[in-house]
């Protein structure tokens, strides 16, 4: 495999600085592109807060039986609906095709002709991506939450930076689930079969139906170790929230990285093979 | 100093035909079959064949997009697949339909995202675009998004973003493919410009002829994967006796019975005859002798009967 296989150049400390700069760059691109739809972020936005609405009223009815719910009080709960109905949008759970449209319309020969790693090509996007709807698609939500719910803000101040990097993880592991999902399409071509398995199952396992907290111990913990599900959004609302102390926030932390390593991995071996194929086979 | 090298590149492709209800039968074809290549740095190459016959599929090989079945290549001394990430860096290709520019952004953050990417010195980067901007006219959408230009517009920006870095060989595949004649017009004045200063070798496949006629010295036709014609369109013609056609038009309906040698009366319809021939002189001086002379033409040989008697008979 690896003589059809281009590798890209080593980063070393001595080109770090141009290594970042590259990112940067790319990163500042996924950023404009998305500055340039504001109609659909606002619609976007609209959607999210209204749904936070309904999520919100059916875990407050819920926190009214009892004031704790699997480790959750009635104003955590809000502040989970809101968190993740921002980060909806800042880890892009649904609705990306960029590999996969590329695929199809065959454009994707040209990322081979350039002198990037194609995954880190599109992660870097995707963290520009991120940056505006941090930006544009959390905060929003997050404010109304505030002002019209009795909602949680997390009390201890080191939170906020671990939110941060745990915010930061969930949209690289979620990136790499999307990418893998995108690049059936390298096999498929039509891939909306695997997007349908990726709706039903991310939404799932993410945390976004319910917290995973609510199922039972040995089956939390199965989905939190054995899929990447809750450390692509559960995770970082589960910090804000401060539904646990500090030292299982931060091995919540170290899952997320395990995912994120894991799957940045997946991501590249997939592409290796993907990059085989079409070289090979002329795909 | 030869910046290309093939030497007997094959790609086969595996295909399944039906061969029953459910039964399926392999076949391999042979898309580029033993073709050899060798192009000099500065040359400026047309790469013709029809529909089907392997000109995509061996640039591909050559930019290390495709791995050949068989057979040698280098391609400005690397060996194009496996070290496809530094060839990438030497060369520049265009693909007439696909886009390497960022769909949702200004054409000009396409430009400054490649300069990163090619991690191209600003003052360089600067020099070339300013270049391009003038030669191809794109101050008027730089700050367009790409997908509002035109095909025209984009082109020129699928051009400008394949020579930012500094390419040694640009390979064009079909550039000037559904463009409009200002358009084509521009593209083949720049890629002229382009190749008039000699340090950029080109390889163009076109099924337009008149880019090769305006840009190629050399062509190289391919046909079933297999190199056809490997030299100037004036060998081609010479080797399809191409000749030139005098169109005479008299002012009454002619008779003639003309015997020269190297001329031969293609056609007569009344008061025009139209005449194959491969000297002008001595037919004109017939023609000023048989009748009253009204008007008279010549034209050269076509470029495009030569090449269809070309694909005819391979």
């Amino acid at each position: 495999m690896g003589l059809v296989t281009a590798t890209t150049d080593r980063v070393t400390i001595r080109n770090f600085a141009e290594f970042a700069s590259l990112i940067g760059a790319i990163a500042a691109s996924g950023f404009r592109r998305f500055w340039t739809y504001r109609q659909a972020t606002v619609a976007a936005l609209a959607t999210n807060t209204m749904f936070g609405f309904l999520r919100t009223y059916v875990m407050l009815a819920m926190a009214a039986l009892t004031p704790v719910v699997a480790g959750y009080t009635g104003p955590q709960l809000a502040a989970y609906v809101w968190t993740g109905q921002g980060l909806l949008g800042v880890v892009m759970l649904w609705g990306y095709a960029d590999l996969a449209d590329r695929i199809r319309s065959g454009d994707v020969v040209t990322d081979l002709l350039r002198p990037i790693h194609p995954v880190l090509n599109y992660l870097a996007v995707d963290l520009g991506r991120a940056a505006h709807g941090m930006i544009f698609r959390f905060l929003p939500p997050v404010a109304v939450g505030v002002i019209v719910f009795d909602m949680y803000l997390p009390q201890d101040l080191s939170t906020y930076p671990l939110f941060a990097i745990s915010v930061l993880l969930a949209v690289i592991v979620c990136f790499a689930c999307r990418y893998l999902v995108n690049a059936s399409a390298f096999w498929l071509l039509d891939h909306r079969g695997v997007v349908m398995v990726w709706l039903f199952v991310s939404g799932l396992f993410g945390g976004l139906y319910f917290p995973i907290r609510f199922l039972p111990q040995w089956a939390a913990l199965l989905i939190w170790l054995g899929t990447p599900g809750p450390s692509m959004l559960q995770a970082p609302m589960d910090i804000f929230v401060e539904r646990d102390p500090f030292r299982v926030q931060l091995a919540i932390v170290g899952v997320q990285v395990f995912w994120a390593v894991l799957m940045l991995w997946a991501c590249h071996v997939v592409q290796r093979r993907a990059e085989r194929k079409m070289v090979i086979q002329g795909g | 100093m030869k910046v290309i090298e093939a030497r007997g590149l094959r790609k086969e492709f595996v295909v399944r035909v039906k061969a029953g209800a459910i039964r399926r039968q392999k076949r391999v074809v042979a898309a580029v079959d033993g073709v050899d290549l060798a192009i000099e740095r500065g040359e400026m190459v047309g790469y013709l064949g029809p529909n089907g016959a392997g000109k995509s599929t061996t640039l591909k090989m050559l930019t290390g997009v495709l791995m050949p079945s068989g057979g040698d290549v280098r391609v400005c001394g690397f060996t194009p697949v496996p070290q496809r990430v530094k060839l990438a860096r030497r060369i520049g290709v265009v693909f007439g339909q696909r886009s390497q520019l960022w769909w949702d952004l200004p054409l000009g953050d396409s430009f400054d995202l490649l300069r990163h990417i090619y991690r191209v010195p600003a003052a360089e980067h600067a020099l070339r675009l300013d270049r391009c901007r003038d030669l191809l006219d794109l101050d008027a959408f730089m700050q367009t998004p790409v997908r509002q230009l035109s095909l025209g517009q984009r082109m020129r920006g699928e051009l400008t973003a394949a020579l930012l870095h500094g390419p040694e060989i640009l390979f064009l595949d079909e550039p000037t493919i559904g463009l409009d004649v200002v358009s084509k017009q521009a593209v083949r004045g720049f890629l002229a410009e382009l190749g008039e200063k000699g340090d950029t070798t080109m390889i163009l496949t076109t099924h337009d002829l008149a880019d090769i006629e305006r840009l190629c010295q050399r062509i190289v036709v391919i046909d079933h994967g297999r190199v056809v014609h490997d030299g100037t369109i004036q060998a081609l013609h010479d080797r399809y006796r191409s000749r030139r056609r005098v169109i005479a038009d008299f002012d009454e309906p002619i008779q003639t019975d003309i015997r020269l040698p190297g001329v031969e009366l293609e056609s007569s319809t009344g008061t025009r005859l139209i005449f194959a021939v491969d000297e002008v002189g001595p037919l004109i001086s017939q023609l000023t002798q048989i009748g009253s002379l009204r008007d008279l033409s010549i034209a050269e040989p076509e470029i495009e009967d030569v090449i269809s008697r070309l694909y005819l008979s391979s």
